[in-house]
């Protein structure tokens, strides 16, 4: 720093009062939906019709539970794991396939290399949805609707996160090293695991957490692919909640929806600086 | 001797690029063509597979396109999205600014940042049936808030008022993205090079200077890339719209991904129509895209072109 910092103006006291309370009342508003969520959760149906908004939880979280049981369509456990399966197998996919893919882009000099970049690039922003009908009508035809591996093998070409990949690779990948363990007769593929994945590893952490984040909540397309009840996922169970048999029943719904995002919560509040930092990132990759 | 060796190494890099071409070609691209082929034909009716070509191509395309929902789909889809952008990126911007500034020292913006964020990264369909149950009608936590506090005398039914039903949809899409596009600038603001902050500082520069002039020019590219990948999500708005009041009341909160599903996947299971509405929009986004592509283009030329004028500078000094 050329200058000292102390000389730096700083902003009067009311104004400086004034920004703590935007900030606190924007941080309010993110939270008050989960919190009220949370206390409903706990209260019963007649609680909640005197009165709706309330801070302090009540003890009917078992007999809510109860009430969710018994409508026999939610599900949250089956909901659960068939998430799990969906997000964790396509996440697998998208950031094992992606990093072998910008190893391709950066590693070797082939011929088509630009032509095939340009075409990740193209379809960067493409999303998914708009060929949903295709989509549809292909699984339809081969008998893979109300299976999981449409919704999984699709995350192999992820042009997005080969973007992603391709940028972080090109400063922090050594190829002397890659070179060095060619000379001493490593195989290329054995390279690229035993030692490009491990130095790829922070970047495959944060975009494998924003992978799992995006297939968990993915409405359109398991909505459309999975009819048959025991396949939902938990958007899918979510839909099912504001049903008729969940009308009254309201602090049943209340709790419903806090099961379906309370892994959310949990992978949030464990890693929510590595995914700030992680969005971060994402940002400046221009 | 060294050009063989090149020569076998390339096959690596075709190699280890089939499975994403392999993905590509079957996940993305056949379903592409397929929906395209689709919007040209007569494919319609529950689980129907087999379609014959229409004799007037077009048929579908000019059926959406004329169609009143369609244009009511895509006319909100865009109100809501601009009502949504604004106050997200005036708020964005603004909180960019309070905690970047050297002016104020914030404290807890680590805090701060991780609860903006936090809506982003919760399920958008969860989200969306809890806003319906935050804003149901006569007893909701919003109700019972506005009551109690005096502000309206008796329980408002916001299911029912084409207004405020759009308007909350724009602010559940607002409150899901404002903390990201905060985080987005704020990482912008970070990369610029802290000489011109302090070229600023010692020329005198106010604060509201130093952030019209220097901060928002600097973000240009930022800022674009942020509005065009808003816009394109923006387009695909589907979760929160089908499941806040599935499109009603009264097509008020219908948007184009709502439409395209109920054309193909409710009443009649009109898979030409879809097909052609998501065609359409498939159009709409690429036109989209193109302009990002532009955008970094320029960005890059004019790298290069700062480049060469500096190389040409230096030239200059030495000679």
């Amino acid at each position: 720093m050329k200058y000292n910092l102390s000389k730096v103006k700083r902003v009067s006291k009311p104004v400086l009062a004034l920004m703590y309370i935007v900030c606190i009342f924007f941080a309010i508003l993110s939270l008050l939906p989960f919190i009220v969520m949370i206390v409903n959760a706990t209260r019963n149906t007649y609680q909640v019709q005197q009165h709706a908004f309330s801070f302090v939880p009540s003890k009917y979280l078992l007999s809510n539970l109860k009430i969710l049981n018994s409508k026999q369509t939610f599900h949250p456990v089956r909901g659960f794991i068939n998430s799990m399966i969906i997000s964790s197998g396509s996440t697998i996919c998208a950031v094992y396939f992606s990093t072998l893919t910008a190893y391709a882009l950066v590693a070797y000099t082939w011929k088509l290399r630009g032509a095939f970049f340009s075409l990740v690039l193209a379809f960067l922003m493409i999303p998914m949805q708009v060929t949903s009908i295709g989509f549809y009508q292909m699984m339809y035809r081969i008998h893979m609707t109300n299976n999981f591996l449409p919704l999984i093998l699709p995350a192999i070409a992820s042009p997005s996160m080969v973007f992603f990949m391709r940028q972080y690779m090109i400063p922090s990948l050594p190829l002397e090293i890659v070179e060095s363990a060619r000379v001493d007769g490593c195989h290329e593929f054995r390279i690229f695991n035993q030692i490009v994945i491990p130095m790829m590893k922070p970047a495959m952490a944060t975009q494998g957490i924003f992978s799992f984040v995006a297939s968990w909540n993915q409405l359109f397309l398991p909505q459309i692919l999975l009819t048959n009840k025991k396949r939902y996922t938990m958007p899918i169970m979510v839909s099912l909640l504001k049903g008729d048999i969940y009308k009254t029943e309201y602090g049943a719904v209340y709790l419903g929806l806090t099961l379906t995002i309370l892994p959310l919560f949990v992978v949030y509040f464990l890693l929510s600086k590595y995914i700030i930092a992680g969005v971060a990132l994402g940002g400046v990759k221009g | 001797m060294e050009k063989r060796k090149t020569f076998s190494y390339s096959r690596y890099g075709y190699l280890f690029s089939i499975p994403f071409v392999v993905a590509f070609l079957i996940f993305w691209l056949y379903p592409i063509l397929y929906t395209a082929i689709i919007g040209f034909t007569d494919l319609k009716g529950i689980s129907a597979t087999k379609f014959h070509f229409l004799s007037e191509p077009f048929k579908n395309f000019k059926t959406v396109l004329t169609s009143s929902s369609f244009r009511t789909a895509l006319r909100n889809t865009v109100v809501i999205w601009i009502i949504n952008f604004i106050p997200q990126i005036v708020f964005a911007l603004l909180f960019t600014a309070w905690f970047t500034s050297p002016r104020c020292k914030i404290r807890g913006q680590g805090f701060f940042k991780i609860v903006f964020y936090m809506p982003n990264i919760m399920t958008a369909a969860t989200v969306a049936v809890l806003f319906q149950a935050l804003f149901a009608y006569p007893t909701s936590p919003m109700n019972d808030l506005l009551t109690k506090f005096g502000i309206i005398a008796s329980p408002f039914n916001f299911e029912v008022s084409k207004t405020s039903a759009k308007l909350i949809v724009a602010f559940i899409q607002f409150w899901m993205w404002y903390g990201y596009t905060m985080i987005i600038l704020i990482s912008g603001v970070l990369g610029i090079n802290p000489e011109i902050f302090e070229a600023a500082e010692i020329d005198g520069c106010t604060s509201a200077q130093t952030f019209f002039r220097i901060t928002i020019p600097c973000l240009r590219t930022i800022l674009l890339y942020t509005t065009i990948t808003a816009m394109i999500g923006g387009l695909n708005m589907y979760d929160i719209p089908r499941l806040y009041l599935n499109g009603g009341p009264d097509n008020a909160t219908l948007t184009t991904n709502v439409y395209i599903y109920n054309q193909a996947f409710a009443g009649s299971y009109l898979y030409n129509r879809a097909a052609a509405a998501s065609m359409i929009m498939l159009i709409i986004i690429a036109v989209c895209s193109i302009a990002v592509f532009q955008m970094y283009k320029e960005k890059d030329q004019s790298k290069v072109d700062r480049k060469r004028r500096h190389l040409a500078a230096k030239k200059e000094v030495t000679e």
